[in-house]
């Protein structure tokens, strides 16, 4: 069992980008309707797979500049970091199945 | 499988499937209503303010409408599973509906009120560069366009919605129409003319996205003289209307030429015994979320009526 981290500008280059797991970073914000409804999927997810994969969330309304380095135009935007590189990005809320099944590499 | 055979199942969670589950609750129906993974709440959780919900003098958040409307149902007893519906069998006295978990439940009855998913212009580079820059959600990404210069395009109230909203952040939107004035309600119209960030583009069609990675224009064409230009934008916002989302039910119950689910008459009944639609599913013309909402009720009270003979 294990719930999302919380990244932001100052930790993002330690948890994210220099991690030995893969890491997903669900980019979010409160104002959006479909972040706020994949948010208890990624918690599940999170809470499943943890140990393969962690699951990170950044608010792009705190933490502006990352969103605008990775070319964040369009929420939710999940990216997956492999040391340090995207390795896949998934844009927009899907069901759980579905996200599991974008995922099937990294859990 | 569980043995329990329920009395009635709502499939989808806007204005509709909640009103739905709301009269279908207080008719002592114990409803089960599926309200969608990602779905759940409908159209209007990717809205901000609400002006015209009756009862809501200074209007109301879409997101804040949808949830009183389900904690309603739910002070009533209607059982609300945050999950989608893979399959459903219609057929018969007893039908069977199976979620994204591999549960399946029987019901006597089904309320169908999946509602409808954003209509895209068919480009090939509008999808490639969808939330890339080509988004259906002004709440969700208009943030992202910070003194850009972007496109909106439609005619309608949402499209005017969204390019009004959207000035909020961009330096300038330009609001594409391929007629020449808008179907939008006066007073969403009167808004739009006199906002300073927001120019009209009649008579055009966007006939192809342009941008590598992310989108850097636009290809147009003027739908009068047919002349073609390019016009440089680093978003497009599309809200030209909807399609209804009736593809789980597309080989079991009579669609009319354009998806919609058929209803007799005026009532929410359709082709199969037992099974009702209601909300954007069926609806054409309105489209609102009062009519959604009204329409939920007639298929509640349908169903009530359908189980007591």
């Amino acid at each position: 069992m294990s719930a999302p981290i919380k990244v932001t500008t100052a930790n993002f280059d330690e948890l994210v980008l220099k991690s030995s797991k893969p890491v997903l970073v669900d980019f979010w914000a409160e104002w959006c309707g479909p972040c706020r409804a994949i948010a208890p999927i990624l918690d599940d997810i999170s809470a499943e797979h943890g140990d393969k994969l962690t699951i990170a969330k950044l608010n792009t309304d705190e933490e502006s500049a990352i969103a605008i380095k990775y070319g964040v135009t369009s929420i939710p935007m999940l990216n997956v970091y492999v040391n340090g590189e995207v390795v896949k990005t998934i844009i927009g809320a899907k069901p759980k199945p579905a996200l599991l099944k974008e995922l099937e590499g990294f859990i | 499988m569980s043995t329990e055979v329920r009395e009635v199942v709502i499939v989808g969670s806007g204005p509709a499937g909640y009103t739905a589950a709301i009269y279908a609750a207080r008719a002592q129906l114990n409803p089960l209503i599926y309200e969608g993974s990602v779905t759940a709440g409908g159209a209007l959780m990717n809205t901000t303010e609400v002006e015209n919900f009756p009862g809501f003098i200074d209007g109301i958040m879409g997101p804040d409408l949808m949830d009183n409307m389900r904690k309603q149902a739910k002070r009533f007893g209607a059982e609300l599973i945050t999950d989608d519906v893979v399959e459903m069998n219609l057929d018969g006295d007893i039908k069977t509906i199976t979620d994204g978990s591999g549960n399946i439940v029987k019901t006597k009855s089904v309320i169908l009120a999946m509602g409808s998913a954003y209509r895209e212009i068919g480009l090939e580079n509008e999808k490639r560069l969808s939330g890339r820059g080509v988004s259906w959600c002004a709440t969700c990404d208009g943030f992202f366009f910070r003194d850009q210069v972007i496109a909106v395009v439609g005619g309608g109230d949402s499209a005017v919605e969204e390019a009004t909203f959207l000035t909020k952040f961009a330096s300038k939107v330009v609001l594409i129409h391929r007629r020449d004035s808008l179907r939008a309600s006066k007073i969403m119209q009167d808004r739009a003319f006199n906002n300073p960030k927001l120019e009209m583009m009649w008579d055009t069609e966007v006939i192809d996205v342009l941008g590598k990675d992310k989108v850097e224009g636009l290809k147009l064409r003027n739908t009068k003289t047919g002349a073609e230009s390019t016009g440089e934008f680093t978003g497009l916002f599309v809200a030209i209307g909807h399609i209804p989302r009736s593809e789980l039910v597309t080989s079991q119950i009579t669609l009319d030429n354009e998806g919609y689910v058929q209803v007799e008459g005026r009532s929410t009944r359709t082709n199969i015994s037992g099974v009702f639609a209601c909300g954007d599913l069926v609806d054409h013309t309105y489209r609102q979320a009062i009519t959604a909402a009204g329409s939920g009720c007639q298929a509640a009270l349908d169903a009530e009526k359908f189980l007591s003979h």
